[in-house]
């Protein structure tokens, strides 16, 4: 059974096209990846997912509960969750706070004491147990990247959107970023993830999803995809 | 909340509500103009206190003060020969609420500078509403305003600050402060972890304009007669931001240093040179956002911090020196 | 009939002052991220200082000569000094467009009590072509025909500027992105100074148009803030061609409410944009 389904998902801005009829599905426990070149419509597609955005057009449902029309702040209570392409932490706040945040208003009805427990708990989970006293600012671009998967993480979703949270990293801080997205996956969250850095894609997904001009080309397994004739001329293409 | 408590923090709130008490004694030895002077400064610091409640920590600018004091002005000019000062300011604050709760729900959904361009112009739209009605409606410009006494309006003022401030540090420490921090700093991340962002915006805007209003129910018994002119003014709306921006926004004790400060220099000076005054007004206020961002609370904590880092280098070279 | 006719005529006639007002503030806004709430203060002080000039002897039309030239270096100084030094200290975008606002605020307060100053509520007028002509069983004075003619002459020098001139193209370039017009090589802080020159320069422009047919005062700036504020947002915050769509609007309706009853102006012009924010947020021409 599907942990999010998403049907004729459309965006248009202006005249431009930026998602056009995309249907995507990931299963429970799984992690999908979404991949394609600058401006395919990916991130335009977590927005209408995690409700950032209006969709013109198409249905999401998710865990059995149609989310598409919703705000936010009620899809991430449904327990989706999601990180930012550029962080979008709370700079003014030290690292443990930007999590505390996650914990206490990610589901309702949680005591402080309860949040406190989970702030704990994720910190340690992601490895930043370290720095929780730190500023945001103060802290590397790894870390910072870490901080938006934990902020999500706090809010203990069901299901995780990972929008390029390894872009800009060094290949070190790629594979201890692979670690943690496979130690989340065990944890039993489903992960949707975009992601440029293939080696990643390709080790972790069970399945991928190549957007190109907001429209979805190709679907399948890592090997089919790393086969696919449409796959490879669309990025050659691009080169 | 996230019981943390910082030493350094609990005394100033200790201080300021000392400060308070001592205040309460001023009417029995002050003359009548002290007592009026103070309570213009308590005013002052109700309304950039509670301006600061929201403004501060979202970020988002309300120009809208002027419209609430003056909807507090009328509320005791409609309503001062038959009830209570109590009553008046109870509901001068709540018709306040309402405004900033209305006005708050279609704008604070938009992003950026729209909310403050319509704060803007809602104090000339309610003075253009309240002119019509006076000319059209009831044909006469005005209303005279029952005194209550000086005494009577210094002390309701100053019950005023000490809820006002109890409710800052409350707002602070608790969820929806937490909440409103968050937009401020990230609204697109504090949507994403559960936050309703226009629904907390909303209420902050209106408890903040609530404030606004009582203020404005105790000024109007002090003037005798109100007009649209008078009570929806703009330098009610300029006056908070002016007083926060150089007292420093996002901490507690800036809003009441600016209110002290700027009512002080408008009591000395608007008399004599009133053009002058407000010249040296725009001056400051230029110069405290390009040199002290942070305000004067922010200046001293950047001097202090300076002072101990020195302090503490001193003493690891004196501690070198003995090993 | 007439009266229709008259409020259209008198409608578009202060819709081109209002355009006029409202692409300045458009373009501090757009490009230089600097809502100048001081805006209206550079149309009083230009008005006032023509209408001196005039009574000094000097020609109305040559008084443009005189405070466009001056309103644009003022705004040019105020750019490169204190809002150049603002936005190398803020530490990011956000911070400097509220700081830029607030810094509006300071400028306001001054330009406003100098000419509370020198002018205190006296209000100042001149005599130019102040006899009526009749169109289309409509009476005009023939002053404000002349003034909707110049203000016309002004969009379209400053349409064509934007266009088809360097400076122009700079200036959309860096409207659509600073970043991306730096590394283009357009040098971004002389065109944000440019540009809040020129928003100046059009205030003081429709400032003259104000002095030749009617009679300011020296509190005119801040209700002229207020209606280009109103006329942006109607249009679509920095839009130009949003700004003189907006102010012909506002201008026909504030004609056409001030027909049955002046004091509802404002509550007009407040209501179509909450109506407007509620249907188009970004408004009418916003991108």
């Amino acid at each position: 059974m599907p942990m999010l389904e998403a049907k004729g998902v459309s965006k248009a801005f202006g005249g431009l096209k930026a998602v056009s009829n995309v249907d995507i599905h990931v299963d429970k426990g799984g992690i999908l990846g979404l991949i394609g070149p600058n401006g395919a419509g990916k991130t335009t597609l977590f927005n209408m997912i995690s409700g950032a955005i209006q969709m013109d057009s198409g249905t999401v449902m998710f865990d059995g509960t149609k989310i598409s029309g919703k705000k936010p702040n009620q899809i991430c209570r449904f327990g989706l969750g999601r990180s930012f392409q550029t962080a979008k932490n709370f700079a003014g706040m030290p690292v443990h706070q930007n999590v505390l945040m996650g914990a206490l208003f990610g589901k309702k009805g949680r005591s402080n004491a309860q949040a406190g427990q989970i702030v704990d708990e994720v910190l340690d989970f992601v490895g930043l147990s370290e720095l929780r006293d730190k500023m945001v600012p103060d802290i590397p671009l790894a870390y910072q990247k870490r901080l938006e998967v934990a902020r999500a993480l706090a809010t203990q979703p069901k299901l995780l959107m990972l929008d390029e949270m390894m872009a800009g990293l060094n290949p070190s801080e790629v594979s201890e970023a692979m670690e943690l997205v496979t130690k989340i996956q065990k944890s039993g969250i489903t992960i949707i993830m975009i992601e440029h850095v293939m080696k990643a894609i390709m080790n972790i997904c069970d399945r991928i999803v190549v957007l190109h001009h907001g429209a979805k080309i190709a679907e399948g397994t890592p090997q089919e995809i790393s086969t696919s004739k449409t796959v490879i001329e669309v990025y050659l293409g691009e080169c | 909340m996230i019981k943390k408590y910082n030493v350094k923090k609990e005394l100033q709130y200790i201080v300021v509500f000392v400060a308070v008490i001592f205040f309460a004694f001023v009417p029995l030895f002050g003359s009548t103009a002290i007592i009026t002077m103070s309570t213009t400064i308590m005013m002052y610091i109700v309304m950039a206190a509670s301006w600061n409640m929201f403004s501060g920590p979202t970020g988002y600018i309300s120009l809208a003060s002027g419209a609430f004091v003056g909807l507090g002005f009328y509320a005791s000019g409609f309503m001062s020969n038959h009830y209570p000062l109590p009553v008046l300011m109870l509901f001068g604050g709540l018709v306040s609420f309402a405004l900033a709760a209305l006005m708050g729900s279609i704008t604070l959904r938009l992003r950026g500078v729209y909310f403050t361009i319509f704060t803007f112009c809602l104090v000339e739209l309610v003075k253009a509403i309240m002119t019509w009605y006076e000319i059209m409606v009831v044909r006469k410009r005005g209303l005279s305003v029952r005194n209550f006494g000086s005494d009577t309006a210094f002390y309701a003022m100053l019950v005023m600050v000490a809820i006002a401030l109890i409710v800052v540090i409350v707002v602070k420490r608790t969820r929806f402060g937490m909440a409103l921090t968050g937009i401020g700093e990230s609204e697109d991340a504090a949507s994403h972890i559960g936050i309703g962002t226009t629904r907390t915006k909303v209420f902050g805007f209106a408890i903040s304009a609530f404030f606004m209003g009582t203020v404005g129910a105790v000024r109007a018994t002090m003037l005798n007669f109100i007009d649209p002119g008078s009570a929806f003014n703009m330098m009610f709306s300029f006056l908070p931001v002016l007083m926060c921006v150089f007292g420093g926004m996002k901490t507690f004790l800036g809003p009441i240093i600016g209110a002290i400060v700027f009512a002080s220099l408008q009591y000395n000076l608007v008399m004599k040179m009133p053009q002058i005054y407000m010249i040296i007004f725009g001056g400051i206020m230029i110069l405290a956002i390009l040199f002290m961002p942070t305000g004067i609370v922010g200046v001293y904590e950047r001097i202090r911090n300076s002072l101990k880092d020195r302090n503490s280098i001193r003493k690891e070279v004196a501690d070198d020196a003995n090993a | 009939m007439s009266t229709v006719v008259n409020i259209v005529i008198y409608g578009i006639i202060m819709g081109g002052i209002y355009g006029l007002i409202a692409m300045g503030l458009t373009l501090q806004y757009g490009v230089g991220k600097i809502l100048n709430v001081s805006h209206g203060e550079f149309l009083m002080l230009s008005a006032m200082t023509s209408c001196v000039l005039v009574k000094a002897g000097l020609h109305p039309l040559l008084s443009f000569v005189i405070c466009l030239p001056a309103a644009f270096i003022i705004g040019f100084i105020l750019n490169i000094t204190i809002y150049r030094y603002l936005r190398k200290v803020s530490k990011d975008d956000a911070t400097y467009e509220s700081n830029a606002m607030l810094m509006s605020f300071g400028l306001y307060f001054i330009l406003s009590n100098i000419g509370l100053k020198i002018w205190g509520t006296l209000s100042l007028s001149y005599q130019f072509f102040s006899y009526p002509v009749k169109i289309f069983g409509a009476t005009i004075a023939v002053n404000r025909l002349i003034s909707l003619g110049i203000a016309m002459v002004f969009i379209v020098a400053f349409f064509f500027f934007l266009n088809k001139t360097r400076m122009g193209k700079s200036i959309r370039a860096t409207s659509q992105s600073a970043t991306g017009a730096a590394m283009m090589g357009v040098k971004i802080n002389r065109t944000m100074a440019i540009c809040f020159g020129v928003g100046g320069l059009l205030a003081a422009a429709a400032g003259v148009l104000i002095s030749m047919s009617f009679a300011p005062t020296a509190q005119i700036g801040l209700s002229n803030t207020v209606i280009a504020l109103i006329v942006v947002v109607l249009g679509g915050m920095g839009s130009i061609p949003g700004a003189v769509l907006g102010g012909v609007l506002i201008g026909l309706v504030g004609q056409a409410v001030s027909f049955f009853d002046t004091s509802l102006v404002t509550v007009a012009y407040y209501l179509m944009i909450i109506i407007l924010l509620l249907l188009r947020p970004k408004g009418l021409l916003g991108r």
